[in-house]
């Protein structure tokens, strides 16, 4: 199998923009780095430089430990899952399977043996014989995951390959991703926008933002102890509510006037931020020693079946607070946001970690 | 099945389609009609009298061996024009793709030629490559080749598909550039990281995708050789030397309008069109099953 290994990648277009600033990123072997970020942070394009697609303006990009800046896509022995699935439509499934197994040469009887058994893996043994606009979306992107199976690369990319399909299906091919890389065991790189495929796919979480890397880690590492307000709004659905904070003779306050007295000193002049989940809501008027209390004004309430999301006034900004079950609140109601000190998270003016 | 749509009112859709029947009735049917009345009819050379004949002419035509070799020459010329044409446009359109810089201007010039007439264009080979003062036909001589297309047959038939050719591949040209930017660039990627090399990736991936155009230009293309051609024949070589360039369609007028054998000419046209649809059905009943759309 296969490690991959980005040093100091950089993508500077002939316009001068510059896609990619520098990205070093380690994938061992067997793993599932995800690539996630909002549009335009560069990591479809350093996918792309890994599949040979876009040339290296600077930095190595090695698979198995050998540099391949200057090897074709042709011959990197890498597959990929297109965000539109990309499958020839002129041809029937079986051929678009066999396609790259003809192309290098293997033999006939093999090659049939090969489809045959990818396609039984991934339920598509009945549509061998159609053509792709016979297919529905969740069909043609089974072919396209068997297209990239079949011929056992070293390496998978997934360029975004649930992005076309409903939600629903989405969440079933997800798991199926997951389970087939799993039991496959091949080295993969996933790009996506959606912060939730990337918190339940990845092995290696990279968070990406304007052609750098923001933070990479284990989801839930990154998720608990986000590395800068951009990572904490990015990752969390809904994301973390992120108080702006002033200095003051005691410590801190919060733009309508609350005193925070316990806010490390770094952070003082910058950012406090706690998860939806982690603060409670509460009637009364005492609150456990050493948390956060905010008065809050209910603005909307948002149930959705097991929790709802309660949108409130608070802090002089809009924070979200997750309640398990249905709210007792209502619209209108005054209540206090209480959250416990070590769920806080401080972050600097320049918008990184602190503690 | 869409459902059959039924209008309210019952002459409103006759006369709104009613200009087209007219135009498509005087200018197709009229004229195509008298074409078939006057095959069967024969006149003396001063045309005073006029004999109805049934299909003798048509007998007559088609046991005249300069009518088949006609047939000869116009399956040559046309098969040959239509090929070189799409071939070297397809040629050209693939490698305009490629040009990164001037890209519009380089499209712009090798779409020029269209503009020039049919017999502008004959002109112009023919001048080029004619043996006493043509600059082409100077240098073909300079490399040893006896180039000689007022004499020599083939030379002549040469001459004149390049001409006919050189005309219709920026034509050619435009649909082919059009096509390959239809081409998703996703599946010449994917097609790439499936091991195929750009040769392989253009004959398996690309050309089976350009059907719909390819398929679209061959009938255009024999259309265009067969009848479109008279103006370059009759420039280039009136359909000498002997009768090795005369193709059907210059036929049909040299019987017609120069030899005055009027029923013959008139047969010969019927035929033409007989030729004409039946080619244009075959394509498109059996051409166009192997072709495949998105």
């Amino acid at each position: 199998m296969a490690t991959v290994d980005l040093k100091d990648v950089k993508k500077v277009y002939p316009s001068g923009f510059e896609a990619v600033k520098g990205v070093s990123i380690a994938v061992p072997d067997r793993q599932l780095c995800v690539l996630v970020g909002p549009s335009g942070c560069g990591k479809s394009t350093l996918l792309r430089m890994i599949a040979g697609l876009e040339t290296i303006s600077s930095g190595t990009v090695a698979i198995d430990g050998k540099i391949v800046n200057s090897i074709g896509p042709t011959e990197r022995d890498i597959a990929m899952v297109f965000q539109n699935y990309a499958l020839y439509p002129h041809m029937k499934v079986y051929d678009n399977m066999a396609y790259g197994l003809r192309n290098r040469g293997t033999p006939k009887d093999e090659i049939d043996s090969r489809v045959r058994a990818t396609a039984k893996i991934l339920e598509l043994s009945a549509l061998l014989d159609r053509r792709p606009r016979e297919l529905s979306g969740g069909q043609r992107q089974r072919v396209a995951m068997g297209r990239a199976i079949v011929r056992n690369p070293r390496v998978f990319l997934f360029d975004e390959p649930l992005s076309n399909l409903d939600a629903k299906l989405r969440g079933q091919m997800r798991v199926e991703i997951k389970n087939l890389q799993r039991s496959l065991g091949v080295t993969s790189v996933y790009v996506t926008h959606d912060q939730l495929e990337a918190m339940t796919l990845a092995d290696i979480l990279v968070v990406m933002n304007g052609g750098l890397v923001e933070q990479m880690g284990a989801p839930l590492d990154i998720y608990e102890r986000p590395a800068s307000t951009f990572v904490a709004s990015f990752i969390g659905a809904p994301p973390m509510n992120l108080l702006a904070l002033t200095e003051s003779a005691s410590g801190a306050v919060l733009a309508d006037g609350t005193a925070i007295a316990f806010a490390p000193r770094e952070a003082r002049a910058a950012t406090l931020g706690f998860r939806p989940e982690d603060a409670d809501v509460t009637f009364n008027a005492e609150a456990p020693p050493g948390a956060l209390v905010l008065p809050a004004l209910v603005e909307a309430v948002e149930p959705v079946g097991a929790e709802s999301f309660l949108h409130c006034a608070a802090g002089g900004n809009r924070i979200v607070v997750r309640v398990a079950g249905r709210a007792t609140a209502t619209v209108g109601n005054q209540l206090r946001v209480v959250a416990k000190a070590e769920k806080l998270h401080w972050f600097d003016q320049a918008g990184k970690r602190v503690g | 099945m869409t459902p059959r749509v039924v209008f309210p009112n019952k002459i409103l859709p006759y006369l709104l389609v009613a200009p087209q029947l007219a135009i498509t009735l005087v200018f197709f049917y009229w004229p195509a009609g008298q074409a078939f009345y006057q095959s069967m009819l024969r006149q003396d050379p001063f045309g005073l009298r006029t004999k109805f004949v049934w299909f003798a002419n048509f007998r007559k035509v088609l046991a005249d061996p300069a009518y088949l070799n006609s047939i000869k020459v116009t399956v040559v010329f046309s098969l040959a024009t239509a090929i070189v044409a799409m071939c070297v446009a397809l040629l050209l359109a693939v490698m305009a793709e490629k040009v990164v810089r001037g890209k519009g201007l380089y499209r712009t010039l090798l779409i020029w030629p269209y503009a020039v007439a049919p017999a502008i264009a004959g002109m112009l080979w023919l001048f080029l490559f004619n043996p006493s003062i043509g600059s082409l036909a100077y240098m073909l001589r300079s490399f040893g080749i006896a180039w000689d297309p007022l004499l020599n047959g083939t030379h002549a038939m040469i001459l004149l598909v390049s001409a006919a050719a050189w005309k219709q591949i920026s034509y050619n040209f435009l649909f082919f550039v059009a096509g390959l930017q239809a081409v998703p660039k996703a599946l010449i990627e994917a097609a790439a990281m499936d091991g195929a090399g750009e040769t392989k990736r253009f004959w398996t991936i690309v050309f089976p995708l350009l059907a719909p155009t390819t398929f679209f230009l061959l009938v255009v293309n024999t259309v265009y050789a067969l009848f479109d051609t008279f103006g370059i024949v009759h420039a280039v070589t009136g359909g000498g030397p002997g009768k090795t360039t005369e193709t059907l369609v210059y036929k049909v007028y040299n019987d017609g309008f120069v030899n005055l054998i009027l029923g013959d000419s008139a047969a010969q046209s019927v035929i033409l069109m007989v030729i004409v649809i039946s080619l244009t059905a075959i394509q498109f009943r059996y051409v166009e099953r192997k072709v495949h759309y998105g």
